[in-house]
């Protein structure tokens, strides 16, 4: 006997290198200069794991016509997809990654489990594999704003109700099965309720707190390919799995933390029965600018702080933005651009849409870096931003966002706040930053607004 | 029943290792480390490349698996490339 003609032993090994080949690129992924070697790095990993993995299925010709079709699907979205519509391209990819394993744990349960063990793992993998399916559907209908349901409306509290249903059904599956039969295959219950249940579980939760499902559902697709791999005894799945759990995990955390609340509050209460004792009383009046006057503050300013939120996103204003940024450094100014962690539907998505209008990365600071120093910023321009900028996180204690960290503008010289109305931002309280002395509201379209500025520039 | 055990164990060590290597990530990497990470769940296509397929039933469950699967590796990690590209220092 030779150790290299058991073909499986060749592939364990293979698959060793492979798990080390997904560690050093997800840890390269982690850091601006080695990101696009370890998106490469982890590239390769997958073609290793998977091309070692052809040479000996069962099947070729399904193989083939999956891949191709997936190949072309999923390579046409990639190059297709505009930069804009990134958050509702993950949550789709991340989904059918999720249905994937829904599908391996379905078919394993049709190989007949030959343990209890195994048993346990198909009815966790099949759980995991379809909430994080159909959840990310809705997340996908929801970002791309297609699906449109309100939360306390019948449709939510029906889903609701399902989401509650499928773990209890889940626990039967595990444990119940043999003491209480139904009359019915139990498994296509679990599989009916599963998807149904995913749906409940993200269709109650507000787009402002997007960011968390989305990183949460992310973990879980990664949760759900370890368990498969279990299921498979397969270690690379267990492996790449465990990593993308991890990571989806300190995202999720990251996002609660910069709202200032668990994620047990953000999945299953929301701000909607927090908020119910009203915030601040409006004090002082609302001061109104126009264009040109907000030109001519800006012509004069040594230092620009631009804060974007998700209405940049929805005016989509960031080329303007850029343009007006390029036109203030000409002039001078020395402008830089405050991240919030949470602006906008995904984490991260000020900084891709910036990114995608030329903005170069190390202009942009997070709160921890602008605050100390914002006495000394002469213009805080905050466009479409409104939670993230809100006083009273640090100065109400009755308010519902009160310790959130908030971006501190209303510290600094002049704020202008680009605005449509004067309406509450997603956590329903009013902001006292628009009555504040030194702030002045620039009503209107972002888009315009800045294009207005940019035009002033120029003449 | 062993084998689980070590299975468990590499689940754990896995899980671990990840909460250490990605602790700390800079906000502007948010979007694609997720992407990124994303692309990687698609390795559940390992999985359904070895699933059996002795029944009808079992074919059409492992043709649509490898399928999905292959959209997640194909589109996670052209997206995520594509993203990364657009990240510019000054």
């Amino acid at each position: 006997m030779s150790f290299f003609s058991d073909i499986s032993a060749i592939q364990n090994i293979v698959y060793i290198f492979s798990s080390i080949l997904f560690i050093s690129g997800i840890k390269m992924l982690g850091k601006e200069d080695t990101a696009v070697r370890g998106n490469f790095l982890s590239a390769s990993a997958m073609f290793i794991a998977v091309a070692v993995t052809i040479i000996n299925v069962v099947n070729p010709i399904i193989v083939l016509i999956g891949v191709s079709i997936g190949a072309v699907i999923g390579s046409l979205i990639a190059l297709r997809v505009k930069m804009t519509s990134i958050p509702e391209m993950v949550a789709l990819f991340n989904g059918f990654g999720g249905l994937a394993t829904f599908f391996i744990a379905w078919s394993e349960f049709n190989a007949i489990p030959d343990n209890v063990f195994q048993f346990i793992v198909i009815m966790l993998t099949t759980y995991i594999g379809g909430v994080t399916f159909s959840g990310s559907i809705i997340a996908y209908g929801k970002l791309s704003e297609k699906l449109k349901v309100k939360k306390d409306s019948f449709v939510t509290k029906i889903f609701t109700t399902f989401f509650y249903a499928s773990i209890l059904f889940l626990v039967y599956s595990i444990g119940f099965t043999e003491i209480i039969e139904l009359p019915i295959n139990f498994y296509t219950v679990l599989l009916i309720l599963t998807l149904l249940g995913g749906i409940g579980f993200v269709i109650p939760i507000g787009g402002g707190d997007m960011p968390v499902v989305i990183s949460l559902l992310n973990s879980f697709s990664g949760i759900a390919a370890a368990f498969a791999g279990l299921l498979l005894l397969n270690n690379v799945l267990i492996v790449a799995g465990s990593l993308v759990g991890a990571s989806g995990l300190i995202l999720t955390i990251i996002m609660a933390k910069a709202m200032n609340r668990s994620i047990g509050n953000i999945l299953f209460v929301g701000y909607a029965s927090s908020s119910s004792s009203s915030g601040s009383q409006e004090t002082g009046e609302v001061k109104p600018i126009n264009v040109a006057d907000a030109y001519l503050i800006l012509e004069n300013a040594s230092s620009v702080l631009v804060i974007p939120g998700y209405g940049m996103a929805v005016a989509q204003a960031q080329h303007v933005v850029r343009e007006l940024g390029e036109l203030l450094e000409e002039n001078g100014t020395e402008v830089k651009y405050g991240i919030h962690p949470v602006a906008g539907r995904m984490p991260g998505h000020m900084n891709v849409l910036l990114a995608e209008a030329n903005v170069p990365y190390d202009v942009l600071v997070e709160p921890d870096d602008v605050n100390p120093s914002m006495d000394t910023v002469d213009v805080a321009i905050v466009i479409g931003a409104n939670d993230v900028v809100n006083p009273s996180a640090t100065e109400e204690p009755g308010s519902p966002i009160y310790g959130m960290p908030i971006i501190e503008v209303h510290n600094a010289r002049t704020v202008f706040v680009l605005k449509r109305s004067m309406s509450a931002g997603f956590a329903g309280v009013q902001n006292p930053l628009f009555f504040k002395q030194n702030t002045r509201m620039l009503f209107g379209d972002a888009k315009e607004s800045i294009g207005g500025l940019v035009s002033e520039f120029k003449e | 029943m062993e084998v689980y055990v070590l299975l468990g164990f590499v689940l754990i060590l896995s899980i671990y290792l990840g909460l250490e290597l990605i602790s700390k990530v800079p906000s502007t990497l948010h979007t694609p480390l997720m992407s990124g990470a994303n692309a990687i769940s698609g390795i559940a296509l390992v999985g359904a490349l070895v699933l059996s397929t002795n029944s009808q039933l079992q074919e059409i469950l492992a043709l649509l698996a490898i399928t999905f699967a292959s959209i997640n590796v194909f589109g996670g990690y052209l997206v995520t490339n594509r993203m990364l590209k657009m990240f510019k220092k000054k």
